[in-house]
């Protein structure tokens, strides 16, 4: 969960990711095992990133995943099955509920925006 | 300073396909026994290059690759404007035995990826005899679908975009950056529909199931080799299809996904070199 906490600074600091992100305006939701975190983004920058359950809080489109699945796709170099956010759907890791459309649209700036964490291990050293 | 030429030479012919003439763009490099390269769905010939400069291949067989209608340089057949462009069993094979016959190919090896991958397995099935050896990539002869294809082609998502970014968690992590992105540019610079139109085989006419244990490794050797990030047509796909083939000979690749020979030029030649000597001695050349 402290790594997760921590993605408003790795987005900001990946000044591509953001470039690429310039047309994401949105509320969404990230599911950690139980615990929801309500991410907003404005143009590409994680502006809040809030502890929830935060009750009829807005969000357009919900992540989820088991604490085990975000763990393993976390790690620097994840394992076969577990490095990318659709092979977790696809093994049943994961779920990706409400309108799609504006995560589709941004599809790789979300996955890389999940993904960020990694960068972590590497700060670390 | 002279240019730094390559090899390759690149070439239009005109194909009958469907009753329909094409314009086909191919590549060519090498000379000795024909390889005839398939690429992956919503890409082009581009794919196999790194094959195509690679003197260990190109001094025993003269590599081919050309990229499908409606993909890379060649142009969909006239009229496409007014149709959705889907891609059959039928259609696919008829194109691959076309091009060989067209370049009047004494019994080519074909090597395919994905859809590529998944045709060659049909070409075991249904024409066995016209071919050396084959050689599927990323193939099976299912796969679970893991998203909606209906993405791929709608006024609200750029659809280059998608496709790419869809793709991108194919392949594997330890894929050298420039060539992640160079695979990822041509899923860019896809016609609209294309990929979409490709997956008709791959997820709706293609399912080679029923008819797998119809193919005789005795008459044309099987090979298979699927990299281990591939969660598309995961590794397990590939073992499961080869149970049902007798003599069929699988390869697992380590730090390889769904584009070994694009993604990682590389890794993929340590595991595709053996192949083609065996091939090659088997041959007598």
């Amino acid at each position: 969960m402290a790594q997760f906490e921590q993605l408003p600074r790795l987005v900001d600091d990946d000044v591509d990711l953001v470039r690429r992100g310039a047309w994401v305006d949105l509320q969404f939701q990230v599911g950690l095992g139980a615990v929801p975190y309500h991410l907003t983004v404005a143009r590409g920058r994680i502006t809040s990133l809030d502890r929830g359950p935060i009750l009829m809080r807005c969000s357009r489109f919900q992540v989820s995943a088991t604490a085990e699945g975000w763990r393993r796709f976390w790690h620097p170099v994840p394992e076969p099955g577990w490095h990318d956010l659709l092979a977790l759907t696809k093994r049943g890791a994961a779920r990706i509920d409400g309108d799609l459309q504006p995560l589709l649209a941004n599809l790789q700036y979300f996955k890389d925006v999940l993904a960020a964490p990694r960068r972590l291990a590497s700060e670390a050293r | 300073m002279p240019a730094k030429l390559e090899p390759i030479v690149g070439r239009y012919m005109t194909l009958a396909l469907g009753g329909r003439e094409h314009r086909v763009y191919f590549e060519d490099a090498g000379a000795g026994i024909p390889l005839v390269c398939l690429h992956t769905a919503g890409a082009d010939g581009r794919q196999f290059r790194h094959l195509m400069l690679d003197e260990a291949i190109t001094s025993h067989y003269r590599v081919l690759a050309f990229d499908m209608p409606w993909h890379g340089k060649s142009l969909p057949p006239e009229g496409w404007q007014r149709e959705e462009y889907r891609l059959t069993t039928a259609a696919y094979t008829e194109m691959v035995i076309a091009f060989c016959e067209a370049l009047e190919l004494q019994r080519p090896v074909v090597m395919g990826c994905s859809i590529g991958g998944r045709i060659v397995l049909n070409l075991a099935i249904e024409h066995a005899a016209r071919f050396r050896a084959l050689i599927g990539l990323e193939a099976a002869d299912f796969q679970q679908p893991w998203y909606d294809t209906a993405w791929l082609n709608r006024p609200d998502v750029h659809g280059g975009e998608v496709c790419a970014a869809l793709v991108s968690g194919l392949i594997a992590p330890q894929s050298p950056d420039v060539s992640r992105h160079e695979t990822l540019w041509m899923y860019k610079q896809g016609g609209p529909g294309v990929f979409k139109g490709d997956l008709y085989f791959y997820r709706v006419d293609g399912d080679l199931r029923p008819r797998i244990g119809a193919i005789d490794t005795k008459v044309c050797p099987l090979y298979l080799l699927t990299g281990e990030y591939d969660f598309s047509c995961a590794p397990d796909d590939t073992l499961r299809t080869a149970k049902s083939i007798a003599g069929a000979e699988v390869t697992v690749m380590k730090e390889c996904g769904h584009f070994p020979m694009s993604e990682n030029p590389a890794q993929f030649r340590r595991y595709i070199l053996p192949v083609l000597d065996k091939i090659r001695e088997a041959s007598g050349s």
